[in-house]
C-alpha cells in the first residue's frame, strides 16, 4: 500500500536517510525502530511531505507521492501525528478534534466523526471545552489520536505515541490502535522507541540505524531473536 | 614594489595601529580639505551634509550593524543635538568646540535614557519604541516659543576666522569644520570597534547568553552602545545646525530616520566606510533623482517623491535579493566592491 | 462635570479608531510574528484610493467599501509578495522589509495625489455634537459611527476566528502552522487571508481619520500608527479584545492629559505609556518563543 523506495534525505550536508526501502501491507501494523537519530523521524516527515529527498521514491496505492504537498498528502488519506504529539495548546479540546476533519466537504460526516472520536476516548468527552493545554499526557496521546482519526484516514502514521507516558497509558493506546487496525481496516506505521510495546502489537518491524534499513522482519522473528533484540532493540 | 616602496611599507608596518590611524586620519582632512577648496560654495556646503549625516551614520552603524540593536530613533537623536547647537549659539556666546561638545554630551545623555529602555527590548519591539521616539520627541519643540515652535529656529553660520581671509566662503568654513567632524568621530569610532568594546558589541549581538556567560554586561554594553551611536547623532545634528539656514521639526522627521538606515543598510552594515557612502546617497539621492524625473517629462509631484520611493525600493529588495539576510549581503557586497579609499587603510585593520 | 463627558466620549472616539489600528497589528501579528510598520501607510494609500471614488460623485458608502476592498487587496499582495519570503528570516529582515514599503508607498502615494490637499475628505455624517436639552455634547453622528464601524468589525473578527470552521483554520496556522498543515489546513492561504483581514481593519481607521486631518498628506497615519502601536503592545498583542481595550485607555489618556494637563504632553503621555507598559513585560510574556535551555 505504502512503498519507500531508495529514499534519501538530507539536512545541509548530514544524510539523515540513506537509500531506505521497504513496503508497508495494508492493513498492518509496521513498527519503525531504533535508536535516538536513527532517521526514524526523518522518514515519517519524508513520507508525509515536510520535507523532500534528494532520492528515491514514496508510493502510496500506485500514486507518486514524493514530491507532492503536505496538504495534498493528508488528503489522500495519509494522517501523521508528529513528534512531541501537535496538541495546540490554545484550542479547546474540540477545536482540535475538530480541525483534523476540517478538509472534508462533508458536514454531517464530519459530525458522525465527532461523536464516535468522544466514544472512543470518554475522558476526552468530559474536557470538550477545556483548553488543551490542561490536558494530561495520556489524554493529549488520545486528543491527537482522536484528530488523527477524524479524518477518516487509510494510513496512519504515529511518532513515538508512547513517550512520556506511563506503561499501562501506553498499553491501552496500543491496544487501541490494534483495535482500529480491526475495526477500520486501517494501516498503522509506528515510529517507537520504545520497542517492547511497539513489537507488542506489530505485524512487520523495520529497524533504522545511522539513516539506513539494518533490519527487516516479521514482528515475531524480530521480538524472538535475542541477538537482534540485544543488538539494536536494548532489550 | 620597488626598494623604496618595500622600505616605506616596512615603516609603516611597525607603527603602532593607533599611529596608522592617527596618521591616516589627519591626511584623510587634510586631503578632504583640498578637496573643499576646490568645489564650489554649493558643493561644499553638500560635503557639510554629507560629513554631518556621515557622522551620524557611523554611529548607527556601529549600534546596528555592530551590536545588532535596530532604531528607527537617529533622526530625533539629531534633533536633539542641533536644537542644543542652536539654542546655544543663539543665546550663549562660547566658542564653537564647547558648542559641538555640548551637542555630545546630550545626545548621550539622551541616549543613555533611551538606552536604558532599548537595552530590555528586542527586534521588533525595539524598532516599535524608537519609531515612537523618531514620531514624538520632534513634536515637543512645536509646543515651545523658546524652541521656535513650527517654524524652527534661525541660527547665524559660523564666521571664518580673520586668518583665513575676508573673502572666505561661509560654506567653505562650515565644510571645514564638518569634515573635522566627520574625521574625528570615523578615527574614534574606528579604535572604538577594534578595541575590547566593539568586541563585546559584536559578542553581545552574536549571541547573548554566551556573551553573558564570557562576563560581558549584556544590559550595559548595549546601553553604551546605544550612548555612543546617540552622541554621534547628537554632534552630527550640531553640525547640521551650523550649516542650514533654519532647524526645525520638518526636518527631523520619521522619513530622516528612515534613511539613516537605508544608508547603513546599503553602505554594509558594520562598514564604516559603506556608512559614509550611504550619507553621501541620503544628500544627493534627492537631487538626482528630481533631474531624472524632470529629464524624463514627469511631473514636480513626482520628482519630489522619487527619492523616496528609491529609498523604499532599495530597502526591500536588498532584502528580499539577499537569501541570507544583512550578513551575507554583507560579505557579497564585500567581495564585490574590494574598494580601498585613505579611509579604508584605517579601518581595514 | 459636562466638560469631563466631553472628554470622556472624545476619548472614546478617537481610541475606536486607535483600536482598529492596533486590531490591524494584532492580526498580523498573531498570524505571521511580524510587526507591520507599513501598515499606516497602507490603510492611507487606501484612504486616498476611496477619496478618488468620492471625487467623482460616488456616494460615501462605495467609496468606504472601495477603500476597504483596496484593503483587502493590498494586505494580501504584500503578505505574498514582500513578506512571505522573510517570514522564516530572523526577524530584521521582516522590520526591514516592512519599513521599505512605509516610506515607498508614501512615496507612491505622494506621486499619485501629490504631497498636501487641503479639500477635507467629506464625511457623509455630521461633525456636529448631538444637542441634548440645551447643551452640545462633543459627541457627533460621525463619532457614532465611528463606535459602531469599528464596533462591528472587531465583532464580525471575534464570531469569525471563533465559530467558523475558516477562523478555527486561521487560529491553527498562526499557533503552529506545521501541525496544521498536517491537518491539511494551506498554511499559506491562511496568512495571506489573516494579512488581507488585518489590513482591511487598518484602512477602516484611515478612512476615520482622515475628515478631521486637515490637509491631508501621505504622512497623516504616522502617528496614529505609534498610537495604535501602543494600544496593541498595551492589550498584549495576542488578543483583538486586547487591541479594544488598549486603543480605549490610549485614545482616554491622551484626552485627559490633553485636557487637563496640556496639549503638549498629550503625544508624551503615550510615549511614557508605551515605554511603561514595554519595561513591564519587554515581549517577554507575549512572545510564544520557548524560553532558551543553556
Amino acid at each position: 500500500m505504502l512503498d519507500i523506495s531508495g529514499v534519501s534525505v538530507s539536512y545541509g550536508a548530514v544524510r539523515a536517510l540513506d537509500g531506505v526501502t521497504f513496503s508497508v501491507p495494508r492493513g498492518s501494523i509496521t513498527a519503525v525502530l531504533g535508536a535516538n537519530g536513527a532517521g526514524k523521524t526523518t522518514l515519517l516527515r519524508a513520507i508525509t511531505g515536510l520535507v523532500r529527498p534528494s532520492a528515491g521514491t514514496i508510493t502510496f496505492e500506485g500514486t507518486d507521492i514524493t514530491r507532492l504537498g503536505v496538504e495534498d498528502i493528508v488528503r489522500l488519506g495519509l494522517a501523521h501525528v508528529p513528534e512531541g504529539r501537535g496538541v495546540i495548546q490554545e484550542l479547546t479540546v474540540d477545536e482540535n478534534l475538530r480541525l483534523g476533519a476540517l478538509w472534508r466537504s462533508d458536514g454531517a460526516d464530519r459530525k458522525r466523526a465527532l461523536d464516535e472520536m468522544y466514544e472512543l476516548f470518554p475522558p476526552l468527552a468530559g474536557r470538550r471545552r477545556r483548553l488543551a493545554v490542561t490536558l494530561s499526557g495520556g489524554e493529549r496521546q488520545m486528543l491527537v489520536l482522536g484528530r488523527a482519526l477524524m479524518s477518516r484516514p487509510r494510513v496512519l502514521m504515529l511518532d513515538e505515541p508512547s513517550l512520556g507516558l506511563a506503561p499501562m497509558i501506553t498499553a491501552q493506546i496500543m491496544a487501541l490502535l490494534r483495535d482500529q487496525v480491526s475495526e477500520r481496516g486501517l494501516t498503522v506505521l509506528l515510529v517507537e522507541q520504545n520497542a517492547r510495546s511497539a513489537l507488542s502489537i506489530a505485524d512487520e518491524g523495520i529497524v533504522l540505524s545511522l539513516g539506513e534499513v539494518v533490519v527487516k522482519q516479521s514482528a515475531g522473528v524480530l521480538a524472538g531473536d535475542a541477538n537482534l533484540r540485544h543488538h539494536y532493540l536494548g532489550f | 614594489m620597488t626598494g623604496m616602496e618595500q622600505r616605506l611599507r616596512a615603516a609603516w608596518d611597525r607603527v603602532p595601529p593607533l599611529g596608522r590611524r592617527v596618521a591616516t586620519a589627519v591626511i584623510a582632512y587634510l586631503v578632504l580639505i583640498l578637496v573643499a577648496n576646490g568645489l564650489n560654495r554649493y558643493r561644499d556646503f553638500q560635503i557639510s551634509e554629507i560629513a554631518s549625516f556621515a557622522v551620524v551614520a557611523v554611529g548607527l552603524t556601529v549600534l546596528t550593524g555592530l551590536n545588532g540593536q535596530i532604531s528607527l530613533g537617529h533622526g530625533a537623536l539629531m534633533a536633539v543635538g542641533a536644537y542644543t547647537a542652536a539654542v546655544l549659539l543663539i543665546h550663549a556666546h562660547i566658542p564653537l568646540v564647547l558648542v559641538l561638545a555640548a551637542c555630545v554630551v546630550s545626545g548621550a545623555v539622551v541616549g543613555a535614557a533611551v538606552g536604558a529602555v532599548a537595552a530590555r527590548l528586542r527586534g521588533p519591539y525595539l524598532a516599535g519604541a524608537t519609531l515612537a521616539l523618531a514620531v514624538g520627541l520632534p513634536q515637543i519643540p512645536k509646543s515651545y516659543k523658546y524652541f521656535g515652535r513650527d517654524q524652527g529656529l534661525t541660527i547665524n553660520p559660523p564666521l571664518p576666522p580673520k586668518w583665513l581671509g575676508d573673502t572666505f566662503p561661509l560654506e567653505r568654513w562650515g565644510a571645514y569644520i564638518c569634515l573635522l567632524g566627520a574625521v574625528v568621530a570615523v578615527f574614534l569610532l574606528t579604535n572604538l570597534v577594534h578595541s575590547r568594546f566593539g568586541r563585546e558589541f559584536a559578542a553581545v549581538r552574536d549571541d547573548e547568553v554566551a556573551a553573558s556567560l564570557a562576563g560581558i554586561p549584556v544590559a550595559r554594553t548595549q546601553v553604551v552602545a546605544f550612548m555612543v551611536s546617540a552622541a554621534c547623532a547628537g554632534l552630527g545634528g550640531g553640525l547640521l545646525a551650523l550649516v542650514l539656514p533654519t532647524i526645525g521639526p520638518g526636518g527631523f522627521t520619521l522619513t530622516l530616520s528612515i534613511q539613516l538606515l537605508v544608508a547603513i543598510v546599503i553602505g554594509g552594515m558594520g562598514s564604516l566606510p559603506g556608512a559614509v557612502v550611504g550619507a553621501g546617497l541620503i544628500v544627493f539621492l534627492p537631487g538626482w533623482s528630481d533631474s531624472l524625473a524632470r529629464g524624463l517629462g514627469f511631473s514636480d509631484q513626482i520628482g519630489a517623491n522619487l527619492s523616496l520611493a528609491i529609498f523604499g525600493g532599495v530597502l526591500i529588495v536588498v532584502i528580499l535579493a539577499l537569501p541570507g539576510g544583512i550578513a551575507d549581503g554583507l560579505r557579497r557586497i564585500r567581495r564585490l566592491f574590494p574598494v580601498r579609499t585613505r579611509r579604508d587603510t584605517a579601518t581595514a585593520e | 462635570m459636562h466638560q469631563f463627558v466631553d472628554y470622556t466620549l472624545n476619548g472614546i472616539s478617537t481610541g475606536m479608531v486607535y483600536a482598529a489600528v492596533a486590531l490591524s497589528l494584532v492580526l498580523i501579528w498573531r498570524s505571521t510574528r511580524i510587526l507591520n510598520f507599513a501598515s499606516g501607510s497602507m490603510a492611507m494609500l487606501t484612504t486616498y484610493v476611496g477619496l478618488s471614488v468620492l471625487d467623482r460623485r460616488a456616494s460615501y458608502w462605495l467609496a468606504l467599501i472601495v477603500a476597504l476592498g483596496a484593503g483587502f487587496v493590498i494586505g494580501g499582495v504584500a503578505e505574498r509578495v514582500f513578506v512571505r519570503p522573510v517570514e522564516n528570516k530572523p526577524p530584521i529582515n521582516a522590520v526591514i522589509v516592512t519599513l521599505g514599503l512605509f516610506i515607498l508607498i508614501e512615496a507612491i502615494a505622494g506621486m499619485i495625489w501629490g504631497n498636501s490637499r487641503s479639500r477635507a475628505f467629506p464625511a457623509h455624517f455630521s461633525g456636529r455634537g448631538y444637542g441634548i436639552g440645551s447643551t452640545q455634547v462633543a459627541f457627533a453622528p460621525f463619532d457614532s459611527f465611528v463606535v459602531a464601524s469599528v464596533g462591528v468589525t472587531l465583532l464580525l473578527l471575534l464570531l469569525l476566528f471563533r465559530y467558523t470552521a475558516l477562523g478555527l483554520k486561521m487560529r491553527a496556522a498562526a499557533f503552529e502552522p506545521m501541525v496544521a498543515r498536517l491537518q491539511g489546513v494551506r498554511v499559506n492561504v491562511m496568512l495571506t487571508l489573516g494579512w488581507a483581514l488585518a489590513s482591511m481593519a487598518g484602512s477602516l481607521a484611515g478612512v476615520l481619520v482622515a475628515p478631521r486631518t486637515l490637509p491631508l498628506s501621505p504622512n497623516y497615519m504616522e502617528a496614529v500608527l505609534v498610537y495604535g502601536f501602543t494600544a496593541a503592545v498595551l492589550g498584549g498583542l495576542e488578543s483583538p479584545l486586547g487591541a479594544l481595550i488598549g486603543g480605549l485607555v490610549i485614545g482616554l489618556s491622551q484626552k485627559y492629559v490633553g485636557a487637563y494637563i496640556s496639549s503638549t504632553y498629550e503625544v508624551v503621555s503615550s510615549l511614557v505609556i508605551l515605554v511603561t507598559v514595554l519595561m513591564i513585560r519587554p515581549s517577554g510574556l507575549f512572545s510564544r518563543v520557548a524560553p532558551r535551555r543553556v
